[in-house]
Order: C-alpha cells, then structure tokens, then sequence
C-alpha cells in the first residue's frame, strides 16, 4: 500500500465542481434585484441573514464545542448599536454596521473572560443570562426608547438610498455579502492553523491540551469572532425591520432557537450543514407557518429526532452515504488508480 | 426598616428559586446532565396545578397529591424514553434535546391554555400575614421557605441516608463499575429524574400560587434556578439554599433602589459571584 | 463430565478497528479456579469484561450455567451471579467503606457472604467501616472491593490483577484469604501477572498471547518452560 503512488490534497472532482457551481449561484443571486420580485428578495434577505448567523453558531457549538443558546445577545446587541450610531453618532448606516461588529468583538471578552469559567452545558445557560443582562439593560436606556424601544429616523434611512426599490436591493445585497463573508470566514479560520487545532480539540480536549494547543485562546478568539460577526448581523437584520425593542432585540426564540434547529438539521460541524439547515428551515417555514404553534412544536421534535437518530444532521448522512465534501477541509489520500496496473 | 423588610422578604424568596435549583441540582449531580427544559416543566407542574384545581375545586396546595405524583411519572418517562439516549461523552445531544423539549413545552402550553397569564387562587393564604418585631411577613413566602427547607433537608436525607442515595452517588462516581453492583442505571437515572420532577412539581405550584406564569415563563426560571445552584456551589444543596437566598436579597433590594432593577441585580450578583468565586460560594470537596 | 458453569465459544473482542480476542475457547467447572495469566496487552482484561458483561459481544459466545448470556448488561450479568474485582479497585470514592459493601450486597441472593462475614474475614474493615473509602490504604482499599463482590454472594467471582500495585506482604495476605473465600464451592477466574501467585492459588491455568490461548493445563503440572513459551511465544 505504502509504495503506491499517491497524492494527498484537500480537493476533489465533488468540490471543484461545488465551487463552479456555488460561484454560478452567487453570480444569479446577485442579479436577483433584476429577476426577482420584491416579497422574494425579502425572503431571501431573511435567510441569508439566517444562513449567517447558523454558520457562526455552528463554528463555536459544532467546532469549538462553545454551546450558545445566548448568542441573541449579540444580535440585540448590533441592532441597539446600529441605532444608537447612526442617531447619536451621526454614522452612515453601513459604517454603523461595521461600528456594531466592532463594539460587539470588544464587549464579547469581558463577556467570555467571565463565562469561560462554566464548563459544557452551565457554560450554555451562563451565555443567556448574560442575554438576560443585556436585554434588561437596554430595557433601562431611555435614550433607545426603554422597554417599548424606538424606530429608526427617517432621515438615516433614506440616507442609505433614496428610493425604496434601491434601499431593499441594497438590503438584500448586504444580507447576500453578510452570508458569504459568514461562511467564508468560518472556512478560512478552519483551514488555518487555528482550524486545526479546533478540529484537534474538538476531537479531544485533553490530547490536543498535551500537544500544547492552548485550549482556552483558541476558543476565546473563535467566541469573540463570532460574536463581533454575530453584532454585525444583527445592526443588518434590525436595519430591515426599522425598529428594535428589547424584547425582539433579544429574543432567544427567533435569534437562538431557530439557529439552533438549522444547524442541528441540518448537520452540526460541517460547513455545508447550515446550508441545507436552512433551506430546509425555511421550506418547512413557507409551508408550515399557518400552523402557528404546531409548527414550532413540530420543528422541536424534528431536531429531537434528528439528534437522536441522524446527530450528524442531514448533511451528515449524506456525507456518510456519498463520502463528498462540496467545501474541502479533510485531508484526502488519492491512491492512483492507474498505477496499479 | 425598608431595608431590612427588603432583606426579609428576599430572604423568603430565596426559598422558591432553591425549589427551582433543587431539581437541577439533583439531576446534574446523579447524571451530569443540564435539563435546558427544566424551567418549562416547573411552568408544566404550575399548569398541571391549575388543571387540578380547576377540575376539583381543590385548593392548590392540595392539588400537590396529584401534581407531584404525575409530573415524577413524567419525569422517570421521559428520563427512559428520551434522555437516557442522550447521555454520554459529548456534551451536545443532551444540550439540543432538552433545548427542543423546551420549545415543544411552550408550545403546547400556548395550544392548551393560550397566551394569557394564568394564576392560581389559594384564597386567604395569599393575604395572611403574621408580624414580626414590626416586619409584616406573608404567610405563603414563611410557608414556601419551610417547603424550600424541608425539601432540602428531605433531599439530602434521600441521598445520603438511604439505599436509592446509595445508588445514586454510585452511578454517579462510576457508571460502569456501578453496573457491576447490579444496577441498572437506566432506570436509576430515570428515579433521579423522577424525584427531581417532583420536587420540581413543588416549586411549580408554589409559583402559580405566588405569581401569574404564562407559556414562557420557563426560562426566566430556569435561570434563577441555574444562578442559585451556582452561585451556592455545585453538588451543594444547602449551598443551594444559600444561592437561592442571595439571589432574592439581590432583587429585592435591587428593585427597591429602582424597580427596573430587580431582575438586573439578580443577574448581577450572579456574575459578581462567577468573578470572585467561580466555583460558587460552597463548593463540596469531592471526596 | 459434569456441565461447565461458564464457557468461551470462539469469543472475539474488538475496540473499534483493534481485535483483542482471537476466538478463545475456555470451560470453568463448578468449585474450580482458574488462573489466566498473560503479559499486558494479552487480552486478559477484556476477557473479564467479556464475561462481567461490561463489554458486549455475541449472546451465544459467553454460555454460564447453559445460558447465552454474552449480550447481556453488565447489571443482568450481575443479577445472575457474576461478581467482578475490578483492576485498580475502583471503589466507590463518595461511598463510605460499610456503603460500598451493602451496595455490593444489594442483589439479596442468598449465600453465607453478608456485612459480618465480610468484618470477620478482614476485620480491619469493620474498625474502618464508617471512613471514606478514599481514606484507606491500598491493600485496605482491595480486601474493600473483594468483599463488596462477596456480598452479592455470587457463584463465580472474576479477580483482574488483584496484587496490581500493592507491597508485597498485603499481597501475601490477600493471598492467604483467597483459599477460604473460593473454598466453599464457589468458582473463580483469576487474572494475575505474577505467575507463581497465580498457580498456588488454581486449579487449572490458561495463558493469553495476543489475544489467543497460547496454553491451557493443570496448575500443578505445568513446567516453568512451557509457561515462559506461552508467555512470551519464544522457543
């Protein structure tokens, strides 16, 4: 075996024509404005907005071993920054955005200095209640419109574009630019050196430990990463809904639960799972939400099955059943076959 | 006198959040597991009560002979149907689980009772109240401290007095060698879950007496739950008590600087605590 | 030929991708003691587990009393009269020395094992009864985890690396209370790498290399050489 000629490479026949293809799809979805129509381009926004902050949930739970169900700090967060910097700080919404990802990495560690001391699921419960404390502070500013919240000026938000159609191509463009950058960070920071040493903690802690892989600086920087990236999604998202109050800011239901279902789904600790995660999230949204409550309980027992039955998600089935990987992250040794004669 | 009032009645509030803690506490103790759904199933024993009193006219503290025995049913069901399977090394399965049950329960609750804030009536008792060295104190906050006490002290007799406790601290230092003793710990970890849903039973009760609680009033108590057990200690019931009580003190007093600070400044003793003592006030030595 | 009280059917045994046992073939009848002695890595342990049922395999490669009992839980196992000593003690550290006897005992089968027997057997116990488990020596900590096998009463009671770790002199005493715990008909496995130990004790010994019988006979009959083939598989 070991005298074949052989050749190891992260890339195969499946991801380069992945990559072909997922740059044929952006190329389409950034045309969008021009073929689709306007509810479409709204949907679309919402789950690229979605798609983003399942990827980033999904590098701290699914590669860090960083459980969240808090990270709706950081969205309310970003969407009280961003309103808080274009109204009193004068910014441009788009400089605001940046503003947000920026001010939520610099909160994030005094934040994760403090809840690093929890360990695997107290650290879980630990992140919301930090969630709590900042809801319930900004429920005390006034400034922001307290507990009943405030909308954005109408000044700031024509200052993005002056016309309507303008402003929600620049959204849905913005939501398109937030999922690509989200899922392209989480891949370079897993193909870095880093990455492989989230890869070797996550498949053990203490050997990885041994190895002298500083454990704790590892998952810091992948926590406050996340978080600056997570602010940033949140300024956009509450720059489509115009208005932010705490209780939506900071709702666990729509920025946590949700995220969670997607990526548990859709296969937790893959790139590709947060994707198939959310189209499916979405399908069973369009055609389910009539049900109202029913459709969230069916939603729960979905993820309970799926973690139960299938714990690597649907894109982990399909893996084991096809060994592909559209995104290359594993190392592959590809034994000549034509050699061998 | 405000003062001190402020202190007491924290201090007897501090008896529902250990109620809240002592189930989690259990649970994590005998199986590591975090029951993310915990504060949704005290909300589950609270409309439970309701249904109870509502169909008997019982007063509610009453409707405990049938709450209690239901929601441990539940309990050791749930524990052998669905999160024995989660159990292992990985720290996730259990985590996403409970998470799913917790969004499950909330719905269900908004299917069977709506949005509305419910609220049981426990008459009199609501209003009673007996004075003490000038203090006026309630009757229901005195009686939910005692509950608090003596399912505490029930709790730790059952655990470290009794042949179940025995079981349980064994599978809880060593799963597999426990095996050997003949213990199943399947169904050990489903009597854990079992006891810890009846007191959690308790602490449901006593909150819709004492409050209104409406389909997501879950994971507010699950919180204060959590902060209580950290706060005094992990695997420390008294130190339960204690966190319990710390945090009450905290909002109470809190609130009475300003009343938007009560839920804050339970929060933030909390965090003061994960600063200075992050492994909680009373720490057991493990032996 | 009465019919053995445990017997191996080509048992194999595998961690993940690694085989620890080859298809062993072993018999254990009533009343006898047998000694499986190996170097590390042989398989003896696994062997054990095999047995104890903490590892599972086929149902029908583990038979005790003519029962398939090979994919059992280790708890069934249990149940039916099979007590294990495990390697390194393993008591229970949040248990007191009196607690981790009775929950050894908690299986009520009847025998002549209970609390007083065991007291009387190494008294130093019942002087230490109410102390943590973690407190005691470690020959202390071992004459603990054999008693709390004994009281289960069981009909065959498995022994891994009992002297593992302990001065001489205690495993000499251990040593000399092995006769009176087996000698009432009950029958014993016992896993040890000091050899001779192993052979003043049994009746019969196997030897395991690379997880194989590499060689099977009386105890008292066996030649030194044989044994250091078996052992280590040189000639």
């Amino acid at each position: 075996m070991s005298d074949q000629p052989h050749e190891i490479s992260r890339s195969s026949q499946a991801a380069r024509v992945a990559a072909v293809l997922g740059a044929l799809i952006i190329i389409i979805l950034v045309a969008a404005p021009w073929w689709a129509g306007r509810a479409d381009m709204r949907l679309m926004g919402e789950l690229f907005l979605y798609l983003a902050l399942a990827s980033l949930w999904n590098l701290m739970a699914g590669y860090a071993g960083l459980v969240s169900v808090g990270q709706q700090a950081y969205v309310g967060f970003g969407g009280y920054m961003l309103f808080a910097l274009t109204i009193f700080g004068g910014l441009h919404p788009v400089f605001a955005i940046a503003g947000a990802g920026v001010l939520g990495a610099l909160i994030a560690i005094p934040v994760a200095t403090l809840i690093f001391r929890l360990r695997g699921a107290y650290f879980a419960i630990g992140t919301w209640v930090i969630a709590e404390v900042f809801r319930l502070s900004f429920a005390q500013l006034s400034a922001l419109g307290g507990g009943s919240g405030s909308s954005l000026p109408v000044g700031i938000v024509r200052s993005l574009a002056s016309s309507r159609s303008g402003r929600e191509s620049l959204s849905y463009w913005m939501a398109l630019g937030a999922a690509v950058t989200a899922i392209t960070v989480v891949y370079l920071m897993l193909r870095s050196r880093r990455g492989l040493a989230l890869t070797a903690i996550r498949d053990n802690e203490l050997a990885a430990g041994s190895l002298g892989i500083d454990i704790w600086r590892t998952k810091f920087v992948v926590y406050v990463v996340a978080s600056g990236l997570t602010a940033m999604l949140g300024a956009l998202i509450f720059l489509q809904k115009l208005r932010i109050s705490p209780d939506a800011a900071f709702s666990v239901n729509d920025w946590t639960a949700f995220v969670i279902f997607i990526v548990v789904i859709g296969g937790i600790g893959t790139i590709e799972g947060p994707i198939i995660g959310t189209l499916i999230f979405f399908a069973l949204r369009e055609t389910l939400a009539d049900l109202g409550t029913t459709y969230l309980i069916v939603l729960g027992v979905v993820a309970i099955v799926v973690m139960l039955k299938a714990p690597k998600g649907v894109w982990g089935f399909i893996v084991e059943r096809y060994d592909i990987q559209l995104l290359p992250l594993r190392y592959r040794v590809n034994v000549k076959e034509h050699a061998k004669r | 006198m405000d003062w001190v009032n402020a202190v007491v009645q924290g201090t007897l509030l501090g008896g529902l959040y250990a109620l809240f803690a002592a189930g989690l506490s259990l649970i994590f103790g005998v199986m590591r597991l975090v029951n993310i759904a915990h504060g949704d199933l005290i909300v589950l024993g609270a409309y439970l009560g309701l249904t109870v009193v509502m169909a008997t006219g019982l007063h509610p503290l009453l409707a405990l002979v049938f709450v209690v025995p239901t929601m441990a049913a539940i309990g050791y069901v749930l524990q052998r149907g669905i999160l024995n399977k989660t159990l292992g090394d990985d720290i996730l399965p259990p985590l996403l689980v409970t998470f799913g049950l917790s969004v499950i329960l909330q719905n269900l609750f908004l299917e069977g009772y709506t949005a509305d804030p419910q609220k049981m009536n426990a008459g009199a008792l609501e209003t009673a109240s007996v004075s003490v060295g000038g203090l006026s104190l309630g009757v229901l906050p005195l009686l939910t401290f005692g509950i608090a006490i003596f399912v505490i002290a029930s709790l730790q007799f059952i655990f470290y007095r009794t042949p179940l406790g025995r079981s349980f601290r064994a599978v809880s230092d060593n799963q597999e060698i426990a095996q050997l003793m003949g213990l199943n710990k399947r169904h050990i970890f489903g009597l854990a879950m079992a006891l810890a849903l009846a007191v959690t039973a308790i602490a449901g009760i006593l909150l819709g007496i004492r409050t209104s609680f409406d389909p997501t009033a879950g994971g507010a108590r699950l919180i204060y739950g959590f902060e209580a057990v950290i706060i005094g200690g992990l695997g420390n019931l008294w130190g339960t008590l204690v966190g319990g009580v710390i945090l009450g003190v905290a909002q109470t007093v809190g609130a009475k600087i300003d009343p938007g600070w009560q839920l804050l400044a339970g929060h933030i003793a909390f965090l003061v605590v994960l600063a200075i003592r992050p492994n909680g006030l009373f720490p057991r030595v493990s032996g | 030929m009465p019919e053995p009280i445990l017997s191996l059917r080509k048992l194999e045994a595998r961690y993940g991708d690694f085989q620890a046992l080859y298809g062993v073939e072993m018999a254990l009848n009533e009343g006898e003691v047998l000694a499986i002695i190996g170097a590390n890595g042989a398989g003896k342990t696994t062997l054990l587990r095999s047995v104890s049922g903490l590892m599972s395999n086929a149902a029908a490669q583990v038979v005790y009393h003519g029962q398939p009992i090979g994919a059992l839980r280790a708890d069934e196992v249990a149940a039916l009269g099979i007590a294990l000593v495990p390697e390194g003690r393993q008591l229970f550290p949040s248990l007191s020395v009196e607690e981790n006897l009775l929950i050894g005992g908690r299986l009520n089968r009847k025998g002549p094992w209970s609390l007083d027997a065991v007291f009387e057997l190494f008294p130093v116990l019942k002087e230490r009864r109410a102390f943590a488990s973690t407190a005691l020596s470690g020959g202390q900590q071992q004459r603990v985890a054999i008693g709390r096998a004994l009281m289960s009463n069981p009909d065959l009671i498995l022994f891994d690396e009992i002297s593992l770790g302990l001065a001489p002199v205690i495993i000499k005493s251990i040593y000399e209370a092995l006769p009176g715990i087996v000698g009432d008909g009950m029958s014993a496995i016992i896993v040890e790498q000091d050899v001779s130990k192993a052979l003043s004790v049994s009746d019969r010994v196997y030897c395991l290399m690379e997880g194989r019988v590499s060689l099977e006979g009386r105890s008292r009959d066996i030649s030194r050489e044989a044994i250091s083939r078996a052992y280590f598989g040189v000639e």
